[in-house]
């Protein structure tokens, strides 16, 4: 089989697979249990530092609410 | 020591192109290399100046002045293409506006018009993306720019590229692929560019003291990825000569087009909506003062988009040389991504959710609200035009034409200028706009503007379509091209009145801008007022 036909078998059988399956994965990860309290948190994000960079040395900027 | 090895390098570009102008084998060769010397002079003299000051680094301070730059060349930028684009509108319906015999050519269509699309889609579209998200990446991270002054080498580098494009259309440097039209000197130095703007964010990104990449700087990352890799596959070619601007593709026949329109329809997809949405998630909710309406479905919509818009670029080729599954291919992901392309609009419409009122009394949010409007009906039209049956109608007629500009003048033009406006008195620390009442009449002008020229081009596009497939009884066809192009005269004109409209309203939107800075004081808030400790 010549190389073109070897990449096309696997770009539409293996390859799809495994692309569906990180997609399917990735919505799942989004509608875990618990996102919800995270995802409410990260949505502020735009609101906690429009001045100024967080202090150096403080890690995990979490503003107001947000539980680490 | 770093200085001293910049002023090194400088010199020596400045030598080479100056040795490279002397050997060059066409005038935009010559040209262009004599600019490039003249900007290594420059910022030779530059470096020169100053070296050996000691810079403080105001680590606990944005990177701003790059962000206020940025802004003005966006606002330069874009009046420049909306007025190219209004001369090659005119010149579509008054041919003798081509001044053929006054400029010998080189200010016809055909020169115009590749120096109109690039200056609205690289020089004021990139300019806003560049110039936002080094805003946006820094609020987001709560860290200053990486790099110190790497990102001034990103913009100043990247108007570089703008000035060589441009002069090198006008003289005759093309490689003749649509968005990818500068030569290979101007792709090798945009790559660069490219490659220190992809540190300068993901560095950013790094060192941030948010636990968490906000979803705006997942859009703008993916861009500028995805823009390297097409930039570099699409311009794979081999120059003639080091000292002439002509250079042969690598790819032949139908892998050429192929690779062109996977590179085109991306350029699409990712520099003008996957860079624009970064916008969107973070100037919609800081305008509306209220978070993004669902962060799942942000996360969704960007996992979706990045999935599908890779594979819609070959609905350009339906009916020529394409295999049959390829364009079918093409097709199916594009009526696909008509699902995470209205599930972004109506998560970008829901932020106002509660806060409706907004529309009326902000025109701002007004401005971003019709662009995630136009965002949806383009995303409408574009899958439906894809279709094979639509397009074997539509391909090669003015409603192309037609509905790249209500994404671009609606969607893209919109967006920017919203956050043209949401960024300026910000960034020169005003306190609100010079007049809202000026937004308004930007708005309206902008709006009615582009429903003329849609509106034009979907009739002439239709009709054009129409015309060249009527057959008579005798299955002979009925109409020559050149009936088609008498008959679109009304509609051209039309068109032209509707893009005087929307560079009339970008006019008045930088009076705006320059009034609020020039004509106001500075109100002195905490934040730039404290000098860096």
């Amino acid at each position: 089989m010549d190389v073109y036909s070897l990449f096309r078998e696997f770009a539409d059988s293996w390859a799809l697979l495994a692309l569906v399956l990180v997609f399917v994965g990735v919505v799942i990860w989004a509608f875990r249990p618990g996102s919800r309290k995270i995802h409410d948190d990260v949505a502020n994000i735009p609101f906690r530092h429009e001045d100024r960079p967080a202090p150096s040395g403080s890690t995990g900027a979490r503003g107001q609410g947000g539980a680490k | 020591m770093w200085d001293y090895i910049k002023l090194a390098v400088l010199g020596a570009i400045a030598v080479f192109a100056a040795i490279a102008a002397n050997y060059a084998r066409d005038l935009a060769y010559m040209v262009n290399a004599l600019t490039v010397m003249l900007a290594a002079a420059i910022t030779f003299v530059w470096v020169l100046r100053r070296i050996d000051t000691p810079r403080p680094q105001d680590s606990n301070e944005y990177l701003d002045g790059v962000v206020r730059a940025g802004v003005i060349a966006t606002a330069f930028w874009g009046v420049v293409g909306f007025l190219v684009g209004v001369t090659v509108a005119f010149q579509l319906a008054f041919p003798a506006l081509n001044l053929s015999e006054l400029a010998h050519g080189y200010l016809n269509f055909g020169k115009l018009r590749p120096l109109h699309t690039s200056a609205v889609i690289f020089a004021f579209g990139g300019n806003a993306l560049i110039m936002s998200s080094f805003y946006v990446v820094q609020r987001t991270s709560a860290a200053r720019l990486w790099g110190g002054n790497l990102a001034w080498f990103v913009f100043w580098g990247y108007q570089l590229v703008i000035v060589l494009a441009a002069t090198g259309y006008i003289l005759g440097a093309t490689q003749s692929k649509e968005y990818a039209e500068p030569e290979w000197y101007v792709d090798w130095w945009l790559t660069i560019v490219w490659v220190a703007y992809l540190a300068v964010f993901l560095g950013t990104i790094i060192k941030r003291k948010e636990p968490h990449i906000y979803v705006a700087n997942w859009f703008y990352l993916s861009f500028i990825v995805t823009i390297a890799m097409l930039h570099v596959v699409n311009n794979l070619a081999i120059p003639v000569s080091v000292f002439g601007s002509k250079s042969v593709q690598v790819f032949a026949g139908v892998q050429d087009a192929m690779t062109q329109w996977w590179y085109g329809h991306n350029a699409v997809g990712f520099f003008l909506t996957a860079g624009f949405l970064g916008m969107m998630y973070y100037f919609v909710p800081k305008q509306a003062e209220r978070p993004v309406f669902s962060y799942k479905l942000s996360i969704i919509h960007f996992w979706a988009l990045i999935f599908l818009y890779i594979w819609a670029g070959p609905h350009h080729l339906h009916y020529t040389a394409l295999p049959e599954w390829a364009s079918t291919l093409g097709m199916v992901f594009s009526i696909i991504l008509w699902m995470p392309s209205w599930g972004g609009m109506i998560n970008g419409l829901m932020t106002l959710s509660g806060a409706w009122d907004k529309i009326r009394t902000d025109p701002v949010i007004r401005m971003m609200v019709i662009s995630i409007g136009f965002y949806g009906m383009s995303t409408f039209e574009g899958p439906m035009m894809s279709i094979k049956a639509v397009n074997s109608l539509s391909h090669y007629t003015d409603w192309t034409i037609g509905h790249v500009h209500s994404g671009a003048l609606g969607w893209n033009g919109m967006i920017t200028f919203g956050a043209l406006y949401f960024l300026v008195p910000r960034l020169w620390n005003r306190g609100g706009l010079y007049s809202l009442k000026l937004v308004s009449w930007h708005f309206w002008l902008a709006t009615i503007g582009i429903v003329l020229y849609a509106a034009s081009m979907w009739v002439t596009g239709i009709m054009e379509g129409l015309m060249w497939r009527e057959v008579d009884a005798n299955g002979f066809l009925v109409n020559a091209f050149a009936d088609t192009v008498s008959a679109k005269f009304p509609m051209y004109v039309v068109r032209g009145l509707g893009g005087v409209m929307y560079l009339t309203g970008a006019i008045i939107m930088v009076y705006n801008l320059w009034a609020t800075v020039a004509k106001q004081s500075a109100t002195a808030t905490a934040s730039a007022a404290v000098p860096a400790e």
